[in-house]
């Protein structure tokens, strides 16, 4: 492409690349089970199922200007999806993947559709209202452990073969899902469709009057996003074996939000960089403190500070005055 | 469901409102006039909770220590927005929500290491811990109508402020022309920078009356936050007025939900439908009602010339 870029900007952009990262999972992943250390597939299994609902949020908040706060919700829809599926017998991958899938955009339609009549910090706000309504709606179910949560009625099987047995599989199946939404995603943001979602977050009005029907595009980007996130919920269900209200808890929306922020939302790649970040920070930080928040906190204040403050002109302004 | 429960419960709400309106009111503002999204907000209520509750035990006078938790709550203030918040505004919403996350992630953590997860004593003061008869066989909480009556009087030093002083004209110019109110002389960072740290003392004053009822621990800033953004939503983004109603509606709301909405929905449905059924739909009562409200009015009850910041 452009050939005057020099060494340090061509490695940058080599290693915010979407491949080096899920490349980088698969060699993770590929090392554990050489080495026998299952505790790496682990982490690269969960930083894989992370980072897809992360690059789920992305693909709205990023090219669609819409900043869910809710995107929990659809997660923890397709992480029940496998449970309930699982109390009725359905054990079959195959079958568990679109239920998730149509979880999550079952219940992102209506609610989308009513909230995507508001703007901006309304918008954020009315979001979290239906992610809580969500929230507080499973917690009441008993037959599904309330508050407390249940776990699965065992790890799903593949035509009978018990596939998700092993945790490298796992591993597999979510980089693999990655790797397609990531080019699926990617695909759509280079279609039509894709350049009339970033036209109605930079100008709603003038895409509205070329004709285009922002709100029809908006739904079903939105949509999309929420079957994704509920794939990842279904695979999140699967590794820990357990499901739960907390998967919905607005904390969690939050840190999808800080995932893709923290990895620049103007690219999907960035969701999937700022997932992987996060979970390291969290599991490394964990093993060594108490307190690995704080750690997390002061990462996140220095990326967002080193964005925001202009040193230069705070160093010139010092000089001048 | 005797008349007395239902008075101490609409007193409960009313008292919750308010402390709610205390914290929502600075969020607004914050919001309002600076277009800044302060998710660290919680935190300076919960820090207002904290340095009342450490300055009470150091003192032994609930008043001293009030004062002191004030004057430290607006000293934090003005802290974060020279150090952090100041570079912020004017930047991109998610900037800001991403960097007053980290400092919730940061506050939390640094007191959970210098008090302990476990909950601080904050003692009603005094004199004030008794309860009074209103009226034959309704006996409430001192405490509770000293918190309702001081956030009605916030209420209306917030609404002479805004409306009847100069400082409040100021603070309206500010939040519809910050560009103009600049050229004509006025140090607009220096009016963010006052508002910010007026916020973050309210919050914190809020922090220190809710201390005796609730406890005084590190998350308790959380669920604090997410009341308070439903609050100024429902009422309107910058509208102080907007704040005091839907704040008083929300604790009306949430607290009669939880008290009685069992025993409402076993006059319609069997027992132990209600019985599961209740407590979901008084948890989700607030969200429905904020849903409601923004479909119906995308921008919230109270915006435009019904605000009080915004042109009166």
């Amino acid at each position: 492409m452009n050939e005057t870029r020099s060494l340090p900007r061509r490695l940058a952009a080599l290693a915010l690349h979407p491949a080096t990262a899920i490349l980088g999972l698969a060699a993770v992943v590929v090392a554990g089970q050489l080495l026998g250390e299952g505790f790496w597939v682990t982490l690269a299994a969960r930083a894989a199922i992370l980072a897809l609902a992360a690059l789920s949020l992305s693909f709205v908040l990023g090219q669609g200007g819409l900043v869910g706060f809710g995107h929990a919700a659809p997660f923890g829809l397709g992480a029940y999806a496998v449970l309930i599926a699982g109390e009725h017998g359905i054990r079959d991958i195959l079958a568990l993947l679109p239920l998730a899938f149509l979880a999550g955009a079952a219940f992102a339609l209506p609610t989308g559709a009513l909230a995507l009549r508001t703007r901006g910090v309304y918008f954020i706000m009315i979001t979290l209202a239906f992610a809580q309504m969500a929230y507080f709606v499973f917690a009441a179910m008993s037959g599904l452990g309330g508050d407390d949560g249940m776990g699965i009625a065992g790890s799903a099987t593949l035509l009978g073969w018990k596939f998700l047995r092993s945790e490298s599989n796992l591993a597999w199946l979510a980089i693999g899902l990655l790797a397609a939404a990531s080019l699926f995603l990617h695909a759509a943001t280079r279609a039509r469709f894709g350049f009339v979602l970033r036209a109605a977050r930079d100008a709603e009005a003038r895409t509205a009057a070329l004709g285009y029907s922002v709100f029809r595009t908006r739904l079903v980007a939105w949509a999309l996003s929420a079957g994704i996130a509920g794939l990842a919920g279904a695979l999140m269900a699967e590794q820990t074996g357990f499901v739960s209200p907390a998967l919905m808890s607005w904390h969690r929306s939050g840190e999808l939000i800080v995932m893709v922020v923290l990895g620049g939302a103007r690219r999907l790649s960035g969701a999937v960089v700022g997932a992987i970040l996060v979970v390291l920070v969290e599991e490394f930080l964990g093993q060594t403190t108490e307190y690995w928040k704080l750690g997390l906190g002061l990462l996140i204040l220095a990326v967002v500070m080193a964005r925001v403050v202009d040193f230069g002109s705070l160093l010139r302004r010092r000089a001048d005055g | 469901m005797s008349f007395t429960l239902l008075a101490v419960q609409i007193l409960n709400g009313l008292q919750f409102g308010l402390i709610l309106f205390l914290v929502a009111a600075g969020l607004t503002l914050v919001f309002g006039v600076m277009d800044f999204v302060n998710l660290a907000h919680g935190v300076q209520y919960m820090l207002g909770a904290y340095l009342t509750s450490v300055a009470v035990a150091k003192t032994g006078s609930f008043g001293l220590g009030l004062v002191l938790g004030l004057g430290g709550s607006l000293g934090l203030g003005f802290l974060f927005e020279l150090l952090l918040f100041r570079h912020l505004t004017r930047r991109d919403h998610l900037e800001q929500v991403l960097a007053t996350f980290a400092v919730i992630l940061i506050v939390t953590d640094a007191v959970k290491a210098i008090f302990g997860a476990a909950p601080l004593p904050l003692p009603v003061p005094h004199g004030l811990d008794g309860a009074i008869e209103l009226m034959p066989g309704l006996a409430y909480p001192v405490w509770r109508l000293v918190v309702i009556a001081s956030g009605l009087a916030v209420a209306f030093l917030l609404w002479f402020l805004i409306t009847r002083t100069r400082t409040g004209m100021l603070l309206r110019a500010g939040s519809t022309h910050p560009a103009m109110v600049s050229a004509l002389g006025v140090d607009i960072d220096r009016v963010f920078l006052f508002v910010f740290a007026f916020g973050a003392m309210l919050a914190g004053f809020a922090g220190a009356m809710a201390g005796p009822i609730l406890s005084v621990e590190p998350a308790m800033g959380d669920t604090v936050l997410i009341l308070a953004f439903v609050v100024i939503v429902i009422g309107g983004i910058g509208s102080v007025r907007g704040a005091l109603v839907a704040s008083i509606v929300v604790g009306l709301v949430d607290t009669l939900g939880r008290a009685f909405a069992t025993d409402l929905l076993r006059l319609v449905v069997d027992r132990s439908t209600a019985a599961q059924a209740g407590p979901a739909i008084a948890s989700m009562a607030i969200y429905v009602l904020m849903a409601i409200v923004l479909v119906f009015r995308p921008t919230g009850l109270f915006t435009g010339e019904r605000a009080w910041t915004r042109a009166a």
